[in-house]
């Protein structure tokens, strides 16, 4: 009933925030997110101190009003100099013309070799074979799961495949009996599906922009999902009616849980002292071996409408310098997204980070189309129909497609005039 | 005549802000509904599309709309009579002569209409979970099982319908009062002389007397409960399996959330098209009333 109150606190928070005076030193205007968007500005008065002249002014946003803001400020002509970018929201930004390329910057700035980034994590920044992003901190999801109860049920390590995995969940539910269960996969999120379809060979979007959940790996791992919870394994249910995750994960209600970094510290925070070498982390299992998962995380990205972008990327290349990054780590425990400083100390001797640190070489990018939210999120409705059983599965990939196919309608044409234009300026040429 | 130049000046400041504000963007708006402007269209005007009346075409075929317009219509269907409902009954308990603390209630009845919802969304969703809310605990006590109200598609929307009453009941609750209050008194004590009950006196003469009163609250509780959007947003986000998500919802989520301008104005002019119709449905039967 409060949309209009709604969108007018946000526009007023936008005009309050873009409100500036004429400055002497070059202000750079910086909009961050979240957790890392506090710790930044810990961060800035050293680069300050480096570079005297450049002032650094900090906007914190909340993620889930960021999307809206960066849309409305791009529209807006109201854009930052410098951002801290979801890297999922690359390709949209990118295919908007917000993003400056950063291929030439990177070639001439020894300080950021690309060799020592992961390269999963740097390919989801790259659109159309250029670059858009410098991966600044990584959110991949993986497996925490309860060893006591593992080994209880007669296992001795995480699962390697799928098969080994479903072998487990059985045998945990079968210990732990009708009122509990063997994982957890709420809802409403559609992130493990979304990696488990990842993991296919097959991408989920093709070329030519068309969806493409009809294939048989992602048939695959719908079937795989949509078993746990057929057979007993998962609950069927969403984050909101699990009222503490971890007290249930301590109670033994799951043992499998697909999550990412941030985890690690509520975990060892709200678990008691005495249960904590009873969890552990594990990379995503496959279908067959070891499995990817979610590229996921934010990147530092330079906007074209920018008049100041020599002094954003000195900041760039500052938060991108390993000791800044071991910081960095410390303040928010976001993992960083370069293997040197993987070999740190702090990095290298946590018990909990090191599946993660296995889990980043094998990270892949989603679909890289502007529409790829959307898409996810009839992800989500769809599975959970599916999983509520109003649809079968064959129904299900049949009904995914024709979404994706729906909401892919408008990329497709433009594809096909991008094609068209393409074909005529070169007959124009010969 | 110079009267009249002076009436139009006098005039001309409000009508100057609600062309530039209100009929320019409906205007707009209605011409954006015609196109298909997108996330590329923003990136580049060229990729616009005039695709003539396709939004509405579109929007008439997609099944969401219609499980969105089912949904709201459930919740003005559910929500409105509940609402009056309980409006009533608080104006009449505390428009009766034997309630004490009147003045307490009043504040304390009107309290939820001036809390923040967002606030008050996350309280209703300790007090309506599963496991662990008061409400199934309340429920258990008289030998109802636990009812999942967020989690559940069956329920969610009741859910929903019980927090927007009780966050609204008061504000009706205070017109009402003030309705029962010019009902004179004289009336009552007539009716109570000639040996009608409790019950006979609320039907033939409070009734009657709170009509006009409660044809406007009917009114404006419907046109309101029809713009259902913050209830939703906060406490499911359109879930379970979209079981929640009303027009205004659908709407917001096209617009503001995957960008989709030209088919969220075609849901706009649809929604403005159907309170236009149920309006003049009310003033119809408001007539009859009257009479």
């Amino acid at each position: 009933m409060k949309l209009f109150a709604v969108l007018t606190a946000g526009l007023a928070a936008m005009l309050l925030g873009s409100c500036s005076n004429a400055p002497a030193t070059t202000v750079l205007d910086v909009w961050a997110m979240g957790r890392e968007g506090e710790v930044v500005g810990d961060l800035v008065p050293e680069f300050e101190r480096e570079n005297p002249g450049v002032k650094v002014r900090v906007q914190q946003l909340p993620f889930t009003a960021a999307h809206e803001k960066l849309l409305t400020a791009f529209v807006g002509n109201a854009m930052p100099d410098m951002a801290q970018l979801g890297n999922s929201w690359v390709p949209e930004f990118a295919t908007l013309g917000a993003l400056d390329p950063l291929d030439g910057r990177v070639a001439a700035t020894p300080a950021i070799p690309r060799a020592d980034y992961y390269p999963g994590i740097w390919d989801s920044n790259v659109v159309d074979g250029r670059l858009y992003g410098v991966p600044w901190y990584v959110d991949t999801r993986l497996l925490f799961y309860r060893r006591d109860i593992l080994k209880r049920a007669g296992f001795g390590h995480p699962p390697r495949d799928w098969a080994e995995w479903r072998r487990q969940m059985e045998a945990i539910k079968k210990l732990v009996g009708p009122d509990k269960y063997a994982i957890y996969l709420p809802l409403n999120e559609y992130e493990p599906l979304e990696i488990l379809g990842l993991q296919a060979s097959e991408p989920m979007v093709t070329d030519d922009a068309r969806g493409n959940f009809r294939s048989a790996g992602f048939r695959k791992a719908l079937d795989f999902y949509l078993g746990t919870m057929r057979d007993g394994l998962a609950p069927v249910v969403a984050t909101t009616q699990v009222a503490n995750v971890w007290d249930e994960f301590d109670r033994g209600w799951f043992s499998f849980y697909i999550t990412g970094p941030w985890q690690i510290g509520e975990f060892k925070r709200r678990l008691p002292p005495g249960h904590q070498n009873e969890w552990m982390t594990a990379p995503m299992p496959g279908p067959d071996g070891p499995g990817v998962s979610n590229a996921g995380g934010s990147s530092l990205v330079l906007f074209k409408s920018s008049t100041k972008k020599d002094a954003a990327w000195k900041l760039v290349r500052f938060l991108s310098r390993p000791d800044i990054q071991s910081r960095f780590h410390a303040l928010t425990g976001d993992l960083p997204p370069r293997i040197s400083v993987w070999k740190t100390p702090e990095l290298a001797n946590d018990p909990y980070a090191k599946a993660f640190g296995e889990q980043m070489m094998r990270v892949r990018a989603t679909p890289k189309v502007p529409e790829w939210e959307q898409i996810a999120t009839d992800l989500k409705l769809v599975s959970e129909k599916a999983a509520h059983g109003e649809l079968t599965a064959d129904q299900a990939v049949a009904e995914l497609d024709k979404r994706a196919d729906e909401t892919l309608a408008k990329r497709r044409w433009i594809l096909a005039r991008k094609k068209l234009g393409g074909v005529s300026r070169a007959e124009a040429r010969s | 005549m110079s009267q009249e130049r002076a009436a139009w000046g006098f005039v001309a400041p409000a009508l100057v802000a609600l062309g530039l504000f209100f009929f320019l963007p409906v205007a707009a708006a209605l011409v954006l509904s015609f196109t298909d402007f997108d996330i590329y269209a923003v990136a580049d005007i060229g990729n616009l599309r005039f695709v003539g009346l396709d939004n509405y075409i579109h929007l008439l075929e997609t099944p969401l709309f219609w499980k969105a317009l089912g949904n709201t219509a459930w919740f003005v269907i559910l929500g409105v009579p509940l609402s009056i409902m309980m409006s009533l009954a608080a104006a009449l308990l505390l428009d009766n002569k034997l309630a004490r603390f009147k003045g307490f209630f009043r504040t304390v009845y009107f309290a939820p209409v001036v809390t923040t919802l967002v606030a008050v969304a996350v309280i209703w969703r300790y007090l309506l979970h599963t496991k662990y809310g008061l409400v199934n605990w309340a429920l258990g006590g008289i030998g109802i099982g636990p009812i999942d109200w967020l989690g559940d598609p069956h329920w969610s929307m009741p859910a929903i319908v019980l927090f927007a009453v009780w966050k609204n009941f008061g504000y009706n609750m205070i017109i009402i009062l003030a309705g029962l209050q010019t009902i004179p008194e004289e009336l009552h004590e007539a009716a109570r002389i000639d040996g009608a009950s409790a019950f006979q006196r609320l039907r033939h003469v409070t009734l009657p007397g709170l009509a006009p009163v409660l044809l406007v609250v009917s009114i404006l509780t419907m046109a309101g409960y029809f713009q259902l959007f913050a209830e939703p947003y906060v406490m499911t986000q359109g879930g379970p399996v979209e079981s929640t998500v009303s027009i205004l919802y659908f709407m917001y989520e096209q617009g503001f959330r995957w960008w989709n301008l030209g088919f969220a104005s075609a849901i706009a002019f649809v929604l403005f098209l159907i309170m236009f119709a149920l309006t003049l449905v009310q003033l119809k039967v408001s007539e009859r009333w009257t009479q």
